[in-house]
């Protein structure tokens, strides 16, 4: 595939640099409102916000004080902070491992086995309901599972106590259940995604890999582990990637929720960084957190690109 | 001559690299112990199958039983709903949760928020992703590669980073509380991601094409619409439709920007009414019904598109 895709390459290559020296700098015309757009939305609030970041400042009008990295160092005495970012490893647990792993298993269950004993309609149906809380806005997913873990009159525990418990379970509102209740909404939003893409991934795979494999008396699981993973994990490298960003990023789903509570056992980086803007108008010390936390994401994210790029160096060298 | 070339050359590397010549050997060769393995495992499938179907029904229950609840407990009456618990069916149809919802929050207005802010959103991002793309995959500006890492950084960054300034700036030009600013905040922040994409879609865009529509005289801007666009347009498509979605389902920063009521989209009202204690049970069910509405018949409209879009995004 790939091969026949490079091949008309090389011909092509010499006339397209021809052309592209003389008309290069054209192009520039092009680039220029998504260039000057950048600049003013991302580009300019993001080095103000490092600027804010040095400043002891209440927000609007009052007056900003220098205090170089005073926020910074405060940081790493702030039992918060360093609460929000162990919250964070959770959210990974929640919106990355579980979801990777789950998703895959039932890709693996809808292509191999429902698809092809039963019939691809099916399989596509309930492809589309793993998938449907992922379409839907994180503040109705929020508010409809508030409901549902409420103490009083959550669905639930209205259950619960039907049955004949007496004090069931303060699920967000117990600072040591509202984690793992969080965690579980995370994992009920995020499932569809790795589903889907996982679900196409395994299209992708040749048969013929398969086929040759089962001659060879391999059983279902050992095809899987030799064929399956080896020759998805493009996609998985996606799905990790962009599921490790989102959990470090993720609010919605915390503010609905929990705000970050109770006793901040739910907090996370964002919501904290939040709260101080907004709450309680330290501003600064704010906009450090989420320059930290904007620094954790592009180290962690870049580590998965280099991790993934050594695999598939390595990968191409043992074939 | 070329043309003869780039014909033959597939199938010379594609027997090459084990693709056609080693599936007629594998093919050949598991003919035979096939039909011998077949009915051994049939009879033993028979259940097996039942069975697999069955966890992935319940896995499925489990992803919809939210939804199941809520539409259960919206048309409920709060003392129905005190009487017979979550799981019971309503004994009657009960309106005002709905009614309550639509006139608390003025779901007219916010719909119609949503609705406007999330098109234009959708349609100019997806332009000025063409043109940076255009200029990065087919005209690969100096710097090219740096430009696309610029944008692929900006998806990565946490919007609370950007947050107080964007806030700050707002006030400046006169836009606080404005919907505008969300216009505007979205369209650069869906292109950087729509930049990336289609830039690698067009980086390997066919330069054949190109040059001759340089050779008939066409002028950049008559390539980019005659030439590259129609290439283009299913992904831009898929792109327009995710921006859409994605707009609409936005919460941070529009819970920052849109303070007063009139101006506050969809999911922004829905999530105000959490604070208010005098929130019963079918008015909250109503509520999340009547919100989810829209982008699920978006879904049911577009899911095959959705979901191959989705597959798309990935492999590129």
């Amino acid at each position: 595939m790939t091969t026949t895709d490079a091949a008309p390459a090389p011909l092509a290559s010499a006339p397209r640099r021809r052309r592209s020296r003389w008309a290069g700098a054209g192009y520039w015309l092009y680039l220029l409102p998504g260039l000057i757009t950048f600049a003013l939305v991302i580009l300019v609030p993001f080095l103000t916000n490092i600027w804010y970041s040095l400043h002891s400042w209440k927000g609007g009008l009052a007056p900003k004080r220098w205090i170089g990295l005073d926020n910074y160092t405060a940081l790493l005495a702030d039992d918060a902070f360093w609460l929000s970012f162990r919250n964070s490893v959770f959210m990974i647990g929640a919106m990355v491992v579980v979801p990777t792993v789950i998703g895959l298993l039932l890709a693996a269950v809808l292509f191999d086995y429902v698809a092809k004993h039963w019939n691809s309609r099916i399989s596509a149906f309930l492809r589309a309901t793993y998938y449907l809380p992922q379409i839907l806005p994180i503040s109705v997913a929020g508010i409809v599972w508030n409901w549902v873990l409420n103490s009083q009159t959550g669905a639930v525990n209205t259950l619960l106590r039907g049955m004949g418990i007496e004090n069931p379970p303060n699920w967000l509102g117990d600072p040591d259940l509202a984690l793992p209740s969080v965690m579980l909404v995370l994992i009920w939003i995020q499932i569809g995604y790795p589903t889907v893409i996982f679900m196409s991934a395994l299209a992708r795979v040749e048969p013929e890999l398969y086929e040759a494999a089962e001659l060879d008396g391999a059983g279902w699981f050992a095809r899987f582990r030799a064929i399956t993973i080896p020759q998805i994990s493009p996609e998985t490298f996606v799905i990790v990637l962009t599921c490790t960003i989102a959990a470090l990023k993720v609010f919605a789903p915390i503010y609905v929720l929990t705000r970050g509570g109770p006793e901040s056992s739910t907090l996370v980086p964002s919501y904290y960084s939040y709260l101080n803007f907004f709450d309680t108008s330290r501003v600064g010390y704010g906009a450090a957190i989420a320059t930290v936390l904007t620094v954790i994401i592009i180290v962690i994210a870049s580590g998965i690109q280099v991790l993934q790029n050594r695999s598939a160096r390595k990968e191409r060298e043992g074939r | 001559m070329s043309a003869d070339l780039t014909a033959t050359d597939p199938s010379a590397s594609g027997s090459a690299a084990s693709g056609p010549a080693g599936s007629g050997d594998s093919g050949a060769g598991s003919a035979a112990p096939r039909p011998a393995r077949r009915p051994r495992s049939r009879h033993h499938r028979g259940i097996a199958r039942w069975i697999v179907l069955a966890g992935a029904m319940i896995v499925a229950l489990a992803m919809i039983a939210p939804f199941i609840l809520m539409v259960l407990n919206a048309f409920k009456s709060p003392a129905d709903y005190s009487a017979g618990g979550p799981l019971s069916l309503p004994r009657g149809l009960y309106l005002d949760g709905v009614i309550a919802f639509w006139e608390r929050v003025n779901f007219p207005v916010k719909l119609w928020n949503s609705l406007w802010t999330s098109t234009l959103v959708a349609v100019f991002a997806v332009l000025l992703s063409l043109l940076n793309a255009y200029a990065i995959g087919v005209g690969r500006v100096k710097g090219s590669l740096w430009l696309v890492g610029l944008f692929l950084m900006a998806n990565m960054l946490p919007q609370e980073v950007l947050i107080y300034p964007l806030f700050d700036m707002a006030r400046m030009v006169g836009l606080t509380d404005n919907p505008w600013s969300i216009v505007i905040i979205f369209t650069i922040i869906q292109s950087a991601f729509g930049t990336y994409l289609l830039a690698s879609v067009l980086g390997t865009f066919p330069p054949a094409l190109l040059e001759a529509a340089q050779l008939d005289g066409a002028t950049r801007w008559q390539i980019l619409w005659k030439v590259v666009f129609p290439v283009v347009r299913p992904t831009m498509a898929v792109l327009m439709i995710f921006f859409f979605i994605w707009t609409w389902n936005e919460f941070f920063i529009p819970l920052v920007m849109l303070t007063s009521n009139d101006n506050q989209t969809i999911p922004i009202a829905l999530s105000s009414l959490q604070g208010d204690r005098m929130l019963d049970v079918p008015t909250l069910n109503a509520g999340a019904l009547l919100s989810l509405l829209p982008t699920f018949i978006f879904f049911l409209i577009f899911q095959r598109t959705l979901t191959r879009g989705v597959t798309a995004g990935a492999v590129k």
